[in-house]
């Protein structure tokens, strides 16, 4: 038993093949690819406007894709986000026009997320409906309540400074762009560096195995949808400031973008596998490509051919991977 | 049925190797198989007669050998094909749809069709067929709503549905009552006047011995010895079992404490609905406590219920004292029990996380500020716990899923370790390790006792418990029936009365 504990071995460091770092990066790089294409076809792509224009238009996108990335790595799915994003806007949109208050109902959007997503939260978990069927069903019954708050048509806020987060800037970019780069950061040290974000890994990757360790795995649930819900709520204060109306149908499809990002990125739909920057890369590669049209005037309607394929590249090339293991 | 040329063995197999890993699971076995004989393999858990039977079904490919099917080699052997030369499997994992009927099950992919469209009269097929085997089970009954006797009856008949002429029953006795048993005993000897072969993998010696022709004993994934059943008796058997020299050198079994304290973990009439009925036994500070069974004796399931994975149903369970029935997971662990269970794909490891993630996922808390984990904490845990079991490549960062069966065990016990627990569970911790690392393995558990940790221990190798455990509990039918002291003890005597308890001869003692 003497020898047990004292036969160190120097630690070995095995180090990754270029074929995982080319696929762990892939995003990054077909990212840079479209970056450095854009920059020599278009003259105006690299203008400050186009980038400042870009990155304002979809901080709601990578605000919700990167908190999808928990959602997609603890092994659930969430489309309610979309609705979550159009419910929580238009209920602050009536808040500011029925208090003549800003700030308290921009700060109601992400309250309401965190409602919204805990409910999902508790269907999946107490009910035990798989998560894509409860959050499908969640996100009918959502987007009918925001139809029915707003009558069918629209709130159009009139009240004074309410445009502020989504339009105003600071030193020349908008202050949308500084909440998401915070929310993004917030969520990528979380998920590396927090127990909850460990668990998060854990409970997507083997949820067995997660309880046996004393992972309580239905409240990482509940918590994943929840923080889903509040990210859907800040991205629906965002979206509703800056077009200063409440539309019940605003987010329509977001949640379909959000989870095609997060699966861009790398993020596997097996969970236990997952980083939020690489959702982030997902989310301005489909949005590079949709700029690149408009910038190079090509035909709109073959955008989402091509991003349609460029996924499926990329979910191939992880499958592929994954059948060699 | 089919065998019209008498002269040909349905089944040979001549000098068949298969390797699992580390583990030699056979070793230069042959056997050949008779038409219309019923020929039981018996050996001790993990001698390779699952692997046999596995093998003639087409579930796995040998190494090395041959096998040939009425004569002729065959190549690119799988269940497909073992089916269409007449060779059907009933295996102890059921295979079976539980929301179709059973005569749908028993006829499932070889419906009667007209362009697809499924002709009528299914259930009356079903009806001839079960006629002739006097199951009298109903055809129109979902196989979800069976008891597992009945869904095992279904298997059956499928086989037959098939015309097969070589049935591979794995343990198919385990879950039957002993009627049930009698009724399945009365249909392998009809299937084999039909000229029908049955391989007959089994623990129930008594059951083999009444409905075999012959007897095939394996030990070690070789092969000792083929008999006529009428030659041997029930000791003949457990002595060609046995028989083995100790290859692994244990390490001294060490002190037995104290007796008298109050005990970590007291366990009293435990009863779950996943098969255990009454077990209770209880583990001291410093002691290696054994569970000694046979496959399918309800120990895993027990372990399972009184770490709060599984719903227990009756008794309770005590922690130091206090009672902790039912209590989840994370409440257990706080209370310093940690089970590392037997399966580390299922139930262990994360596979696609790091050596380091999974070490430290037990023990995240105790490494964490205000929620966010001290990385230097825990990548030195990690290290320490990883070089001391000796895991290689020493490459904490490398995904779990990537090491050695070997190394994974001793990561998944590093886990258990890093939550400083009081009472270590371990549900099977050397299957599927190599020699070298069932001896650092054992070190190991007799090292957690001498610095005065309780130990679980559950093994198939039952020579593990006889080697290094204190005390052992008999394990039979979901029951604790009996107390022993290992050092007391032979082997041959426990796995007699664990035999011979299986059979249901010995009422419970």
């Amino acid at each position: 038993m003497k020898q047990l504990f004292n036969n160190r071995v120097p630690a070995a460091r095995t180090r990754p093949s270029i074929r995982q770092v080319t696929i762990e990066y892939a995003v990054l790089i077909l990212l840079g690819v479209v970056i450095v294409a854009l920059a020599i076809l278009s003259p105006s792509f690299f203008t400050f406007g186009n980038l400042v224009n870009i990155l304002s238009q979809n901080a709601p996108l990578v605000i919700i894709a990167a908190t999808g990335t928990f959602v997609i790595i603890s092994g659930n799915f969430d489309l309610s986000t979309g609705a979550m994003y159009s419910l929580a806007g238009v209920l602050a949109a009536s808040i500011s026009m029925a208090f003549d208050t800003v700030w308290p109902a921009l700060l109601a959007a992400p309250v309401i997320g965190i409602l919204l997503g805990t409910f999902n939260g508790l269907v999946i978990t107490r009910l035990r409906v798989h998560s894509f069927l409860a959050t499908l069903a969640s996100s009918m019954i959502f987007t009918t309540i925001a139809v029915l708050i707003t009558g069918g048509s629209l709130i159009t806020v009139t009240t004074e400074g309410f445009s502020a987060l989504g339009r105003e800037r600071i030193g020349g970019i908008f202050i949308s762009v500084f909440v998401m780069i915070a929310v993004v950061a917030a969520l990528w040290f979380v998920l590396r560096r927090s127990v909850f974000g460990r668990h998060v890994f854990a409970v997507g990757g083997n949820p067995e195995a997660a309880e046996m360790s004393g992972v309580r795995v239905i409240r990482v649930r509940v918590a994943v949808m929840a923080l889903s819900g509040l990210a859907a709520g800040i991205a629906g204060a965002i979206g509703v400031s800056r077009i200063a109306s409440g539309q019940p149908l605003a987010g329509t499809g977001m949640e379909l973008q959000a989870i095609a990002a997060v699966i861009l990125g790398g993020t596997s739909i097996y969970g236990g596998v997952g980083a939020v920057w690489r959702s982030v890369a997902g989310v301005f590669l489909i949005a590079l490509i949709g700029n690149g049209f408009d910038l190079l005037s090509l035909n709109p309607q073959l955008k989402d051919l091509v991003t349609g394929f460029i996924i499926l590249a990329a979910v191939g090339l992880a499958a592929a991977d994954r059948v060699r293991r | 049925m089919s065998n019209s040329d008498a002269d040909r063995l349905p089944v040979e197999l001549s000098h068949i190797s298969k390797r699992f890993g580390a583990t030699q699971a056979l070793d230069d076995v042959s056997v050949t198989i008779r038409p219309g004989q019923v020929h039981s393999i018996v050996g001790e858990n993990g001698a390779g007669k699952s692997t046999l039977g596995k093998i003639i079904a087409g579930v796995y490919s040998p190494d090395d050998g041959d096998l040939l099917i009425d004569g002729d080699p065959v190549r690119h052997w799988n269940p497909g094909t073992a089916q269409t030369a007449g060779i059907a499997m009933i295996a102890q994992e059921l295979a079976l749809v539980p929301d179709l009927t059973v005569a749908e099950n028993v006829y499932l992919g070889a419906e009667r069709h007209r362009l697809g469209f499924l002709k009528r009269g299914l259930n009356e097929r079903f009806a001839a067929l079960d006629a002739e085997v006097g199951f009298g089970l109903n055809p129109r009954a979902l196989v979800r709503d069976l008891r597992i006797a009945d869904q095992q009856k279904t298997e059956i008949l499928r086989s037959l549905a098939r015309n097969a002429n070589v049935i591979v029953m794995d343990e198919p006795t385990s879950s039957l009552t002993a009627h049930e048993m009698g009724q399945l005993e009365t249909l392998m000897r009809s299937l084999s006047e039909r000229g029908c072969s049955i391989i007959y993998v089994s623990h129930f010696l008594d059951s083999v011995l009444r409905v075999s022709d012959t007897v095939t004993v394996m030990r070690d994934g070789r092969h000792i010895m083929t008999v006529p059943a009428e030659d041997v008796g029930k000791r003949d058997l457990v002595t060609a079992m046995l028989g083995r020299e100790l290859d692994q050198a244990f390490p001294d079994r060490t002190e037995a404490p104290e007796p008298g304290d109050v005990p970590l973990l007291k366990v009293s009439n435990l009863a779950t609905d996943t098969g255990v009925k009454d077990m209770s036994f209880e583990v001291h500070r410093g002691e290696i406590v054994g569970l000694l069974g046979l496959v399918g004796s309800g120990r895993s399931e027990c372990l399972r219920a009184l770490i709060g994975v599984d719903a227990i149903t009756g008794g309770t369970v005590e922690v130091k004292g206090f009672d902790r029935t039912g209590a989840p997971p994370h409440r257990m662990i706080s209370e310093g029990v940690f089970l590392v269970p037997e399966d580390r794909h299922k139930d262990g490891l994360v596979l696609e996380r790091s050596v380091r993630e999974n070490i430290a996922l037990s023990s995240l808390a105790a490494r964490a500020t205000s929620g966010i984990v001290r990385t230097s904490a825990e990548i030195g845990t990690a290290r320490e716990l990883a070089d001391s079991l000796e895991i290689r490549p020493l490459d904490i960062e490398r995904p779990v899923g990537q090491f050695s069966g070997g190394n994974q065990q001793k990561a998944l016990l590093a886990k258990a370790l890093a939550a400083k627990p009081d009472l270590v569970i371990l549900d099977e911790p050397t299957r599927g390790v190599d020699v070298g690392a069932k001896r650092t393995i054992y070190d190991l558990i007799s090292r957690l006792a001498a610095d005065g940790y309780g130990v679980l221990l559950i093994s198939s190798e039952h020579e593990e418990i006889m080697e290094l455990a204190h005390r052992a509990y008999l394990v039979a039918g979901g029951r604790t029936i009996d107390h022993i002291e290992p050092s007391e003890s032979t082997m041959e005597n426990v796995l007699f009365r664990l035999f011979h308890v299986a059979s249901g001869e010995e009422p419970a003692a």
